[in-house]
């Protein structure tokens, strides 16, 4: 007996895989040409002993449980321990790592946000991102419109995001590179003396710690 | 600045006033599984030592402005990863070629040519 013909049911198998489950959305377009290179190309370094199968879904799996509430934790932790915030700004990396989150194979840059200073990241040569702790980044992020106005106009881009800063507040934005990756480490709103880091972690968002929003109690 | 100046080219974007880009589209995708493999493979066998990160961006960088312009993000690190890779003797060109055909007579959509779930 196949493997998937134990129910009692009669619907028509069409849209599912050979397995019997059916296809995930994005998997039932028509193939194409960047697709079929990415499935030679998987198929070529399985059959090489290069990674296997199980490797590369640990992989996608490992990514897909990234997301910005890792880097929110940290920002939580910094915001409830001075001593580990001071660590965070002299060693990002260093300090991730000791809460766990590992931000392998490069340096971390923690810019703090002042009432004076208010920081916000760009990649404009491709798309650098601390992924470790923020998951992959967000389409506009790696826009062309995004990287190239952030670092001539960014008061403009921050407004077309919702965030008008005050006159006197400095902007200054931070470059990434391949190797250097940087998290805003943003103001603690006011109003949340009563909460614990858990809580104040909830009230960090992603866009908070790239610097196109700040966060709100 | 421009970005036709010399020695600047279609990747490196920043500061363009004289040429502006537009509003910043802030619609988001989730990224599909295939999308995630490219990502995946590239980690692996970046970590693996067969290229560097520097080594994915050189032919991402080397790639015309058509490319930019119409392809996808993971469209273009598919090809600069095979790119890589072929370069580091995994495979040849040859067989990837064969490859492709291979996955292509499977089938129609993208669920029926890959055969991991």
């Amino acid at each position: 007996m196949p493997p998937h013909d134990h129910h009692d049911h009669d619907h028509h198998h069409e849209g599912m895989s050979p397995s019997g489950h059916p296809y995930r959305p994005d998997q039932d377009a028509p193939l194409s040409y960047f697709q079929r290179m990415e499935i030679a190309v998987r198929e070529l370094l399985v059959e090489k002993g290069v990674t296997s199968e199980a490797e590369i879904a640990e992989q996608v799996a490992a990514m897909d449980a990234r997301s910005p509430a890792l880097g929110a934790a940290v920002v939580a932790r910094a915001w409830t321990d001075p001593e580990f915030k001071a660590r965070l700004l002299a060693d990002g990396s260093a300090a991730c790592a000791e809460m766990g989150v590992p931000v392998e194979a490069m340096k971390l840059i923690v810019v703090e946000n002042t009432p004076e200073t208010h920081n916000v990241v760009v990649c404009t040569l491709c798309s650098c991102y601390p992924r470790n702790l923020l998951g992959l980044p967000p389409d506009w992020y790696k826009q062309r419109a995004y990287r190239s106005r952030t670092v001539i106009e960014p008061r403009k881009v921050l407004a077309e995001f919702g965030l008008t800063l005050p006159e006197g507040t400095d902007v200054q934005v931070h470059d990434s590179t391949a190797d250097m990756r940087y998290l805003v480490l943003p103001m603690r709103p006011a109003g949340t003396e009563d909460m614990d880091e858990a809580a104040l972690a909830a009230l960090v968002g992603r866009d908070a710690m790239i610097g196109v929003a700040v966060p709100t109690a | 600045m421009n970005a036709n100046e010399p020695g600047r080219r279609w990747h490196d974007m920043g500061g363009l006033g004289d040429d502006p880009a537009g509003a910043i589209d802030r619609e988001s995708h989730d990224y599909a599984l295939w999308e995630k493999r490219v990502d995946a493979l590239m980690v692996l066998a970046s970590s693996k030592g067969y290229f560097t990160v520097d080594g994915l961006r050189r032919v991402l960088e080397d790639m015309p402005r058509e490319a930019f312009e119409t392809q996808s993000y993971y469209e273009r690190w598919v090809q600069s990863v095979t790119q890589n890779l072929m370069e580091a003797g995994v495979f040849t060109p040859g067989e990837l070629g064969v490859k492709m055909e291979e996955v292509a007579a499977r089938g129609e959509t993208y669920g029926e040519c890959s055969l991991g779930d």
